[in-house]
């Protein structure tokens, strides 16, 4: 491995560094909602500093990288991680809205038993794990892969987004309560736009072929 | 909780803290070069940091390969030369008229553009400078030899073949040996006049690796045309321009946000 190669691996770690702290940042938000645990919910707030400094670290690297004029697959690799930092960053900024939702909420009594939030939350992390595995392992099949199920969360966030309207119109002082899911429920449906963000960058970075914007079947 | 506290500028965040904190070991004070009555160096102050790699780059003619032999005193070897100001190495002034030259070249080694072997085989071409340094012992100097050739990233491509002529070796390789030549030594500083520019790609990968092994253990200055290999090597790199010394600070600075736009445009390929 040339110091060049290695310092590419030490930027594709820097990532997965800040995946592992979205995904605590995102799994602690929604323990922390459906515990009611307002502790949890403010520990959210550090992980999201984390992959804030993190992404800037990232960038950096990659600007310096750039400036080394790699070629081809390196070339792609650096304009990728700068991109899949960004997702990454934003994973994090979700986690934060949910946490602070959370933490309305637990001044609340429960609305409803969370369900579909839980099940959302499960389905956006495994389509994150499963492109941040296609990262690493160049596997893009797994990549694309992913994508199609970013509608199942769609349609789970819309599912609740009307059963949270049938609330409100039947009983409006759940208004404030609902409004708070829903957000949530946009969060975790932003997620998942970002991991299919993140699975069409690792298409790009091993296929060099941009499958954005061509819908389902193209891609 | 407390904010992670984030540092003001990106380069920071890429520079390894080694780098800023190495010690100072080369410090040049206002040194002014001239060929007769010419002036090709213009009052350049620069402090190079030890165990680092340095780069200096600039257009031709622009004194950055007449400073670099300004370290190891080459210049006393061309009529009509004059230098003012001051070098140090170590904080001694390498022109102070008790200078032992030949002790100061054994301190500060060199490796030119174009590969120069001797017309010797691989071995006495790295047992010449042990042995005119006073080294008779055959056990120490093949232990030279091998560390040496290894260091140099050569060993296992001439191992087998170490008494045969150094002048059947490719370029890449020849230039590899004078490395291996310079390090057997023990030198605390290499000067690198142009490595890699007579060297194919694939060689140059080579020497480049090498030169960051080498930081390790040596204090490495290197002039370049390649904008490209200063940033994949050098620590910090200085821009010259017309015997001037224009910017001088980390490479990722000089190649991402330099301070003067004289230094973009030239890093740019805008000029020169």
């Amino acid at each position: 491995m040339t110091h060049f190669e290695s310092e590419l691996a030490a930027l594709k770690q820097k990532l997965l560094l800040m995946a592992s702290h979205a995904e605590s940042a995102v799994n602690n938000a929604i323990k922390a909602l459906v515990d009611r645990d307002d502790d949890l919910a403010r520990k959210v707030a550090e992980d999201d500093d984390k992959i804030d400094h993190l992404e800037q670290e990232v960038d950096a690297a990659c600007i310096t990288l750039l400036a080394k004029a790699p070629l081809a697959t390196q070339l792609r690799l650096i304009t990728s991680a700068m991109k899949i930092a960004r997702d990454l960053e934003r994973v994090g900024d979700e986690a934060t809205t949910i946490a602070r939702r959370s933490l309305e909420l637990s001044q609340e009594p429960q609305l409803k038993a969370y369900v579909d939030i839980p099940r959302m939350a499960t389905m956006a992390m495994e389509m994150l794990n499963d492109a941040l595995g296609a990262f690493v392992n160049g596997d893009t099949a797994r990549a694309r892969a992913v994508i199609p199920r970013d509608k199942d969360v769609d349609q789970l966030n819309k599912q609740l987004y009307r059963e949270l309207a049938s609330f409100m119109i039947e009983k409006p002082t759940t208004i404030t309560r609902c409004l708070h899911l829903m957000t949530i429920s946009k969060a975790l449906e932003r997620i998942a736009d970002h991991a299919k963000n993140v699975a069409e960058d690792v298409v790009f970075l091993y296929e060099a072929r941009d499958i954005r914007h061509l819908g389902a079947t193209a891609a | 909780m407390a904010a992670i506290t984030l540092p003001a500028n990106p380069v920071d965040l890429v520079t390894p803290p080694g780098v800023l904190s190495a010690a100072p070991l080369i410090e040049a004070k206002n040194v002014e070069l001239f060929y007769g009555s010419s002036r090709a160096l213009k009052g350049i102050d620069i402090t190079i940091k030890e165990k680092l790699v340095t780069a200096f780059i600039g257009p031709s003619g622009c004194g950055k390969s007449t400073f670099l032999r300004c370290f190891n005193r080459m210049n006393d070897l061309i009529d009509n030369v004059r230098i003012t100001g001051q070098c140090l190495i170590g904080g001694e002034d390498i022109y102070a008229k008790d200078v032992d030259v030949i002790e100061l070249r054994k301190r500060v080694g060199m490796v030119f553009q174009r590969s120069n072997p001797f017309p010797k085989s691989i071995y006495d071409n790295i047992a010449y400078g042990l042995r005119l340094h006073g080294t008779k012992d055959k056990s120490a100097i093949d232990g030279v030899v091998e560390s040496s050739l290894r260091g140099a990233a050569l060993w296992d491509e001439v191992k087998d073949r170490l008494h045969s002529s150094a002048l059947g070796l490719s370029g890449g390789q020849q230039q590899r040996l004078c490395i291996a030549r310079a390090i057997a030594i023990r030198p605390e500083i290499i000067l690198m006049d142009e490595p890699a520019s007579a060297l194919d790609p694939l060689a140059t990968v080579k020497i480049e690796e090498l030169i960051l092994e080498l930081k390790k253990e040596f204090t490495i200055v290197i002039v370049t045309h390649n904008m490209q290999q200063a940033t994949r090597i050098s620590d910090y790199t200085a821009f010259f321009y017309i015997g001037e010394l224009i910017e001088y600070d980390l490479t990722t600075k000089i190649f991402t946000n330099p301070a003067k736009k004289q230094t973009e445009d030239y890093v740019t390929g805008r000029f020169g």
